[in-house]
């Protein structure tokens, strides 16, 4: 398989809150155009280890390499700035701004006001949002907001795209139409998925990275780490079934 | 130098570190239990002076009107506060900090309409002089050293070994445990409102004989309380004693060195550093999991 | 709040203004005119705050720090220049550094709006009590003495080609109130450009902001130089219009007074705190020439009252309530016109009926 390009790796990558080891020694590559998946049961350290990767706080030790530039310790700003699109967990939208600036906000970084204008349109329908154009993003319904923040990272058109549980809180139709958009995305942009919903992962992703308690515990596709029984205990000892869904 | 000199200059700094830590532990207490910075704070200590005031010339001994009337008037006073105003904000930061600047402004407005805008009777400093060698101490302030001392200590007791203590604890460590406690426990919020109030109370009145009352005294306070309750960091005691400290001795050795403005400015400057090297202050980083 | 707005209100609001300007010193008496442009200079001061805070969210309980070091500036360099042009220079200049040197601590330390809320308001009565105590001699910058407590006398505006012509009161009227016009109209356009926008967005999400790529220190900062520039030129019309400057421009009351005024006009919009800025100055005016109530009694009782009843500010409340008043009135139409067409569609059926 022709893996191309490194796009992020992280090299012993910690971080320890007082005694607790979060993250702990992480080694983690990613190649060009890759969709991968983050799993792994509540308190693996998947999300810090993505608040590591967006500059939301900085990790103890190690680094993170971005197409050859050190960015650990780097502000978020900073790491966006490289073309990187991020989403968190928590819908983080402008709660008290229309849906329309929201996304404008987001393409008025990169460009200039008319082509910023022409964007923020062309997203508003590719996205199907414009029935919620000019409604305060903070009324609405949580779906939706989650809508509008992937709106925000997709008209960056980023070549690097980190997501934190983007289906949180979806209804059935959304996570499959959020499926199809990240796969659009693929196909011109790297992904980092981090998510819990196996359902959702297996319409997405080819290779999957397993956290365990601060460690990478395996990475192999959704149907190696399902039949495979270490991976099968953990997740059986947070939840039963929950691999076989 | 001579030794009585450095013993009258040690002592003298060590009267700025206690006074410094007297006027800022009522502040220090509600700051670390609530996360709410009490812009009224200044004028509990007003209210503290002026009670020990009137009740010394109303005939009450005047050690009893500081160590037991002043605290709990103002501790009362507090509690009023928390049920009428307080307790419609948690949860909303700001405005708790804009209805106490309100309640600074009335309470001003309230004390100048009832007793006149000018010094209200004072009352002497009980005590004399002590002398080291040709230098003088004021035996009040070695007596005021001496009760801050005893008065960390009383505190540190109750968190230590209080119910209230415990939760005091707790909540100081995690910042979530704070909000959410305003919703679970509101009588713990009163009481450590009524609290703050009485140690704040406490030391206006201690601190009645030697500056006078005014209604508008308790802005000679509040600067110098803030920036020590806001360089301590959340942690009650270890925040504000090590921030007097360093604030007290740094505006000390300076005012010794090159007089009071300077030594004022030279506080202001040490505060200013301090806090862009810790933003959360000094227990921010060290002290963590003291008291 | 919304970003994407257009200048129509403010246009009319500064066109207004400028009749007022206009007719103002024909009908009222010189002793209301110098009055006036004491309220003027505040009502720039609200205008900085209702920027800083209003717009950049940036919880700045000292903005009279700049104020004062804006009219303190000016007094030294005019007596020290004579030109009144330049002094207006230097003030302003004066208080962008102080406000950069102050504000790059604050926010490259990333303090957090509290802690901000309590050092801005530490810084100026620090001000204040350091000024108190220059009333010696050696307390001196250039040819000017800083005086103390009893503070500086400053030297009246002047022209600039001219420097012996110095402007009568109404003239100065006229200078203070063009100034509050055009930063009015500047700080509306300002907050419709991207920088103005990118700012009001770091307000309603910092994070959100940092994750899109914008550096919010940097944006945080240069709105805080901006705000205490406009309340610099706030304090050297203030000077200007009460003749000298003292240290109480420093004090508590002041700093109160100004967040009050934002808090009673509505954060979120430019003209409510100017508003707010000029009906307290002739509120408090009104209750000082009585002794019987107090006005910290009656500034402390308005704060809390608009605290916790009307935390918005009286020009968002108004402006919602007249925006559902109209939403109401057009409900209201369309319905009626609903049902007018089945009325008459009913007669119609029934007259088809009878037929």
């Amino acid at each position: 398989m022709n893996k191309g390009e490194i796009v992020l790796e992280t090299r012993n990558l910690s971080m320890h809150f007082g005694g607790v080891r979060a993250v702990d020694s992480v080694n983690f590559t990613i190649w060009e155009n890759e969709l991968r998946c983050l799993i792994g049961p509540n308190g693996a350290g998947k999300s810090t280890f993505f608040k590591c990767l967006t500059g939301q706080i900085r990790p103890t030790s190690g680094d993170i390499v971005i197409r050859n530039l050190q960015v650990a310790g780097h502000q978020s700003h900073e790491i966006s700035s490289l073309g990187v699109g991020i989403k968190t967990q928590v819908p983080n939208v402008f709660d008290g701004l229309s849906t329309e600036e929201n996304i404008w906000l987001s393409a008025r970084r990169w460009h200039n006001t008319a082509h910023a204008n022409r964007l923020t349109t062309q997203t508003l329908d590719r996205l199907d949002l414009g029935g919620i154009r000019e409604k305060t993003v903070g009324r609405l319904a949580h779906g939706e907001r989650q809508w509008v923040e992937l709106g925000m990272v997709v008209v960056t058109e980023p070549w690097l795209v980190l997501l934190d549980e983007p289906t949180a809180g979806m209804t059935y139709e959304e996570t499959l139409r959020t499926a199809d958009l990240i796969k659009t995305m693929n196909e011109t942009a790297t992904l980092i998925v981090v998510e819990h919903d196996m359902q959702f992962i297996r319409m997405i992703s080819k290779t999957v990275t397993l956290f365990h308690e601060g460690k990478i515990l395996m990475e192999d596709t959704l149907e190696n780490i399902s039949s495979n029984p270490v991976a099968r205990e953990i997740y059986l000892g947070q939840r039963s079934n929950k691999l076989e869904q | 130098m001579d030794l009585n000199l450095v013993i009258a200059l040690g002592i003298q700094i060590i009267y700025g570190i206690a006074n410094l830590t007297l006027i800022s532990l009522g502040l220090a207490i509600i700051f670390g239990m609530m996360r709410v910075i009490n812009l009224a704070h200044g004028e509990f200590i007003m209210l503290g002076g002026y009670t020990v005031v009137i009740s010394t010339n109303a005939g009450v001994n005047i050690w009893i009107s500081m160590l037991i009337v002043a605290p709990v008037v103002v501790g009362v006073i507090g509690v009023l506060v928390e049920r009428l105003l307080i307790r419609w904000l948690y949860g909303r930061m700001i405005d708790t900090l804009l209805a106490t600047w309100g309640l600074s402004l009335l309470l001003i407005g309230l004390v100048t309409s009832i007793f006149g805008a000018s010094t209200a009777t004072t009352i002497s400093p009980p005590l004399g002089v002590v002398s080291i060698g040709d230098y003088t101490s004021s035996a009040y302030e070695l007596l005021l050293i001496g009760i801050t001392v005893a008065l960390c200590l009383i505190i540190f007791l109750t968190l230590k070994l209080t119910r209230l203590g415990l939760i005091a604890r707790g909540t100081m460590q995690n910042e979530e445990m704070a909000s959410a406690l305003g919703v679970s426990t509101p009588r713990i919020y009163m009481l450590t409102f009524g609290f703050g109030a009485a140690i704040s109370g406490f030391a206006g009145g201690l601190l009645a004989p030697v500056t006078g009352v005014l209604p508008t005294i308790g802005v000679a306070y509040i600067a110098k309380s803030f920036i020590t309750v806001i360089s301590g960091g959340a942690v009650i005691l270890a925040g504000t004693v090590s921030a007097s400290a360093v604030l007290g001795g740094v505006n000390g050795i300076v005012s010794f060195l090159t007089g009071p403005t300077i030594g004022e400015v030279a506080l202001l400057f040490a505060a200013i550093l301090l806090l862009r090297l810790m933003p959360r202050g000094i227990t921010g980083r060290f002290f963590r999991k003291g008291l | 709040m919304t970003i994407f707005r257009d200048m129509r209100a403010t246009f009319t609001i500064a066109v207004i203004g400028i009749l007022f300007m206009v007719l103002a010193p024909t009908v009222l008496e010189l002793f209301a005119i110098i009055n006036l442009t004491t309220a003027i200079a505040l009502a720039m001061l609200a205008l900085s705050l209702a920027l800083v805070w209003g717009y950049g969210g940036i919880l700045c309980f000292g903005q009279t720090a700049f104020f004062g070091v804006g009219a303190y500036a000016y007094t030294v360099a005019a007596i020290n220049s004579g030109d009144a042009a330049t002094a207006i220079l230097i003030a302003v200049v004066v208080a962008i550094i102080f406000a950069s040197v102050l504000g790059y601590f604050m926010f490259y330390g990333r303090v957090s709006d509290v802690y901000l809320a309590v050092i801005t308001l530490t810084v100026s009565l620090i001000l204040f009590s350091l000024i108190r105590r220059t009333s010696g001699p050696e307390y001196k910058i250039g040819d000017a003495l800083l005086g103390g407590f009893n503070g500086v006398t400053a030297p009246p505006l002047n022209l600039p080609w001219d420097r012996a012509y110095f402007l009568f009161p109404e003239h100065v009227f006229y200078v203070a109130m063009a100034f509050l016009i055009i930063a009015y109209v500047f700080t509306a356009w300002l907050v419709r450009t991207k920088f103005g926008r990118v700012v009001i967005s770091i307000k309603e999400n910092e994070l959100r902001a940092e994750l899109l790529g914008y550096d919010i220190r940097l944006y945080k900062l240069l709105i805080f130089m901006i705000g205490a520039a406009i309340a610099g030129l706030g304090g050297v019309l203030f000077c200007n219009g009460v003749g000298r400057v003292t240290p109480d421009v420093f004090n508590l009351y002041n700093s109160a007074l100004t967040i009050i005024w934002v808090i009673v006009g509505g954060r979120g919009t430019l003209i409510g705190p100017v508003l707010g800025a000029f009906g307290i100055f002739y509120l408090t005016s009104a209750l000082g020439t009585q002794s019987t109530i107090n006005n910290n009694l009656i500034l402390g009782i308005i704060l809390i009252i608009f605290v916790l009843a009307i935390p918005k500010g009286l020009v968002p409340t108004v402006r919602d309530w007249m925006i559902e008043r109209k939403d109401r009135r057009i409900q209201r139409v369309r319905e009626r016109r609903i049902r007018t067409r089945r009325t008459r569609s009913s007669t119609q059926n029934a007259e088809g009926a009878g037929e």
